[in-house]
């Protein structure tokens, strides 16, 4: 029975609409208290700091198959580049693709305390399992990768919505994932004849169903279980020039669709990474950005929200379940490339890739993902999010904040390029005068994510009875740093991050691990005797794996915290 | 130039990761400042005064110092990783990574070195005067940028997996060579003057390799075009020159396709 309060602070807390007042924080029993409740225990004196929730991420990449291929693909990520045993931490490997115990620390450092793993392939969810386990003091759930599913490209193609939740509520608790992933839908599956699908509306071979009937109807499997998440998207024809068109094309998808949901989220379509959707031109030649068409359509839309997968021009691997993608990727490279195919469910390739600060192409990305950012409207919908690995690595986040909050960080970045001048040319960048504060900080990096993933009730806030995950960071916002580099210096190292009650960081440095813990949506919507039949002829005639062996079992998840929804469609 | 003396002791009982041991390391000290420098044995962290005996003291700046290193050395690695100036001089053999990722300076082994010998060399000059083991000049594991600079010579026999994606530099082996020269090669020059089993220039895009001897097994990704008289290391002899490896991508230059070259002496 531990009691904590944090003195003094000045709070940004945007699910209770605090915006950097001076308020103290109670905690009692790893939750959230009214201070007034707390007689006895540690004291913490926040004067002077900047108080937030614990950070919340919506999508990254740290735990599965892929990500353990990346790891095994690149020593070299790993030289001079690992922390030798510290005091209280294990030995931490990796920089692009760090290890799992370097994962948990690094977002500790951060003030982080839960994490979404963007793409579990569902046949191998033992596996991200065993990986939440192993990756210390985060939060973690995981998505299961539908999106070139045949139980789902089936249905969807029979427009059998019932059917595809019967088996969307019996995958979510097959491999104990959160909500539905759909990554370039219909396109991972056609590259299995050669193919790819680059816009929304190019036929699956075989499967005779478009990426468009698959996203609508996901969508409405999603609304039909009510589940805490919506649909998470990448779409088509990611990171080519001209993505722009195809995006709006899929984003149009949720036009008129409401959500029907009990955790609070707003948005039936969530677009990943939208920085690699957002492109204009037709060639690497002429490529531009399309931000300001983006988000001229993204502001005026109620129902969908995004997270920017913002370049951070370092060297790091690319990783995606768009398989041809990779494919393409590597041939534009050169380098090492790894791809696999998951048999009835979805893909995956690795690629390592060199965001260079002298390329233009790679300025030209950075630039788009700063500027939906500072287009954006609603700082509740805009998530703050690098696709880790893929646009750079998570441990970016303290310098993506510096670029927001200071136009100074952007321009003497922007015009210490080699081809400054043509990226200005390609870009609005150089015009935006716009720096974030941190409310909006907050609400790009706990309150916003935590509302649309639909934990907003335990994560993402500091309202009495949620989790007591609590970042501290060095900064006043009545004085702020006048250089730029103290706010990614304060950002990197939290000043406390405390975890279930628990104080695990203090002046940027680990001091405790906790028990870390697997958030996962209990749809209750049942099987029907066709769903059940048809699960089982697959299992028979087409996964190497019997059906019995293929559910996680109970054991295998590591303290699990279930969401229970019951379908309100049902 | 100042001259630091360190003497091994040669009482560990696991190897040695000596990666401290450069003239950029030593520069300005005292032996006894030298002394307090870090090295890890296993996980544990020590110090140099723990493991050599010191005597003398460094220049003011890398380029002025001369380190000479004592005794037995054999389980001893990492010597002169990373230096950029300065000499180091191994009187006797040792481990493996001896200077590995130089960037200039003169590193001198009067003995044998086990292997990753000079891998990702970007400048300056390393030479070994007996052997080395496998990885001589490649890049680390798992990296496709290799050796960019300087020179690499070893007056002895070599194993396998010599200059892996060798982009610029040189590469000179007087002995022979077992398998994997120059696979992945980017650019650069390897010159062998004794023989090579086989697997010379696997996936190369672009560089030259010089064989004196025979090459027992030539890659089938390997074309005879004519040839030449090219001068070498000092001498000029006569070659058949190969252009490969066909089954790899080539980049144009000025409208002319650019391979790798082998060059076997007539
Ligand atoms: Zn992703």
């Amino acid at each position: 029975m531990s009691e904590m309060i944090i003195k003094n602070g000045f709070v940004f807390d945007p699910l209770a609409g605090i915006k950097g007042e001076k308020k103290d924080i109670g905690i009692k029993d790893g939750k959230i208290v009214d201070a007034s409740e707390v007689k006895k225990g540690k004291e913490i004196d926040a004067s002077g700091k900047t108080v937030m929730a614990g950070g919340v991420d919506i999508h990254t990449h740290v735990v599965g198959p892929k990500v353990n291929v990346g790891r095994l693909m690149r020593p070299e990520d790993k030289l001079f580049r690992s922390r030798t045993k510290e005091r209280n931490t294990r030995m931490q490997m990796g920089f692009a693709v760090p290890s799992t115990y370097a994962t948990g620390y690094a977002y500790a450092r951060m003030g982080y305390a839960y994490v979404n793993e963007a793409a579990m392939p569902p046949l191998h969810s033992p596996h991200v399992h065993e990986e939440i386990r192993d990756t210390p003091i985060l939060d973690i759930s995981a998505m299961p990768v539908m999106g070139n599913n045949w139980f789902q490209m089936e249905y969807l193609k029979q427009g059998e919505i019932e059917n595809n939740a019967a088996y969307t509520a019996w995958l979510l608790r097959a491999t104990k994932g959160i909500g539905i992933k759909c990554v370039n839908p219909g396109g991972t599956e056609a590259w299995g004849w050669g193919m790819n699908c680059l816009t929304i509306h190019d036929p699956v071979p075989y499967f005779d169903i478009t990426p468009a009937e698959i996203v609508k109807g996901q969508i409405q499997t999603n609304e039909f279980l009510g589940l805490p998440h919506s649909l998470h998207v990448h779409g088509n024809n990611l990171g080519n020039p001209g993505s722009a068109e195809t995006t709006l094309d899929t984003l149009k998808l949720a036009e008129g669709i409401t959500t029907n949901n009990k955790f609070g989220r707003e948005q039936v379509l969530h677009n990943t990474h939208l920085q690699f959707h957002s492109y204009g031109g037709t060639g690497w030649g002429d490529f531009e950005s399309a931000s300001q068409k983006m988000m001229d359509y993204v502001n005026k839309q109620k129902n969908i929200s995004f997270d920017v997968g913002f370049v951070t021009l370092d060297e790091t691997t690319t990783m995606t379940a768009d398989g041809p993608f990779e494919y393409h990727l590597n041939h534009l490279n050169h380098l090492k490339w790894a791809n696999v195919d998951v048999e009835l469910e979805t893909a995956a390739g690795v690629v390592p890739f060199v965001y260079d600060k002298n390329s233009k192409v790679c300025d030209i990305q950075w630039a788009i993902g700063l500027e939906l950012a500072l287009l954006a409207k609603d700082h509740m919908k805009c998530h703050l999010t690098t696709d880790h690995p893929n646009a750079g690595p998570f441990t970016r986040y303290p310098r993506v904040i510096k670029w927001l909050m200071s136009k100074q960080a952007r321009d003497e970045l922007l015009h210490s390029f080699k081809y400054a001048d043509k990226v200005i040319d390609a870009t609005i960048i150089e015009s935006m005068d716009r720096e974030l504060d941190l409310y909006e900080i907050a609400q790009m990096t706990r309150a916003g994510t935590a509302k649309c993933l639909g934990i907003s009730n335990m994560y993402g806030g500091l309202t009495p009875g949620m989790n007591a995950n609590v970042a501290i960071y060095d900064l006043n916002p009545e004085d702020m740093p006048k250089d730029p580099e103290m706010i990614e210096s304060a950002f990197s190292r939290a000043a406390y991050m405390i975890k279930d009650g628990v104080v695990v960081v203090e002046n940027g440095d680990v001091i405790a691990t906790t028990p870390r813990k697997t958030i996962w949506t209990d749809a209750k919507y049942p099987l029907n005797e066709l769903v059940e039949r048809d699960i089982r002829e697959k299992f028979l005639k087409y996964y190497t794996v019997e059906l019995e062996n293929y559910m996680v079992f109970d054991d295998h998840v590591y303290n699990t915290v279930p969401l229970e929804v019951e379908s309100p469609a049902a | 130039m100042s001259t630091v003396t360190i003497t091994s002791k040669g009482a560990h009982e696991l190897y040695l990761e000596a990666y401290n041991v450069t003239p950029d390391a030593f520069a300005g000290k005292t032996a006894a400042e030298i002394a307090e420098i870090e090295c890890h044995e296993g996980n544990y962290k020590g110090t140099l005064g723990e493991y050599f005996d010191i005597a003398g003291s460094a220049g003011a700046t890398a380029e002025e110092t001369t380190i000479i290193v004592n005794g037995d050395c054999k389980k001893i690695k990492r010597i002169g990783q990373k230096m950029s100036a300065g000499n180091v001089i191994v009187e006797g053999d040792c481990d493996m990574y001896i200077g590995g990722w130089m960037q200039g300076g003169k590193l001198l082994v009067k003995g044998n070195v086990d292997s990753f010998c000079g891998i990702a060399m970007a400048g300056g000059e390393l030479t070994v005067e007996g052997s080395a083991q496998n990885h001589v000049g490649s890049a680390y594991r798992g990296d496709w940028r290799g050796m960019t600079g300087g020179v690499l010579r070893v007056k002895g026999s070599v194993g396998n997996d010599i200059g892996t994606f060798i982009n610029g530099g040189t590469i000179i082996i007087e002995g022979d060579a077992f398998i994997h020269v120059s696979t992945h090669g980017e650019g650069g020059t390897i010159i062998v003057k004794g023989n090579v089993e086989g697997r010379v220039g696997g996936q190369m895009v672009k560089g030259d390799v010089y064989v004196y001897g025979d090459i027992k097994y030539m890659m089938p990704g390997f074309k005879y075009v004519d040839e030449v008289e090219a001068e070498v290391d000092g001498e000029t002899a006569k070659f058949a020159h190969y252009i490969g490896d066909l089954g790899e991508r080539h980049p144009k230059r000025k409208g002319q396709i650019v391979y790798g070259n082998i060059y076997k002496k007539l």
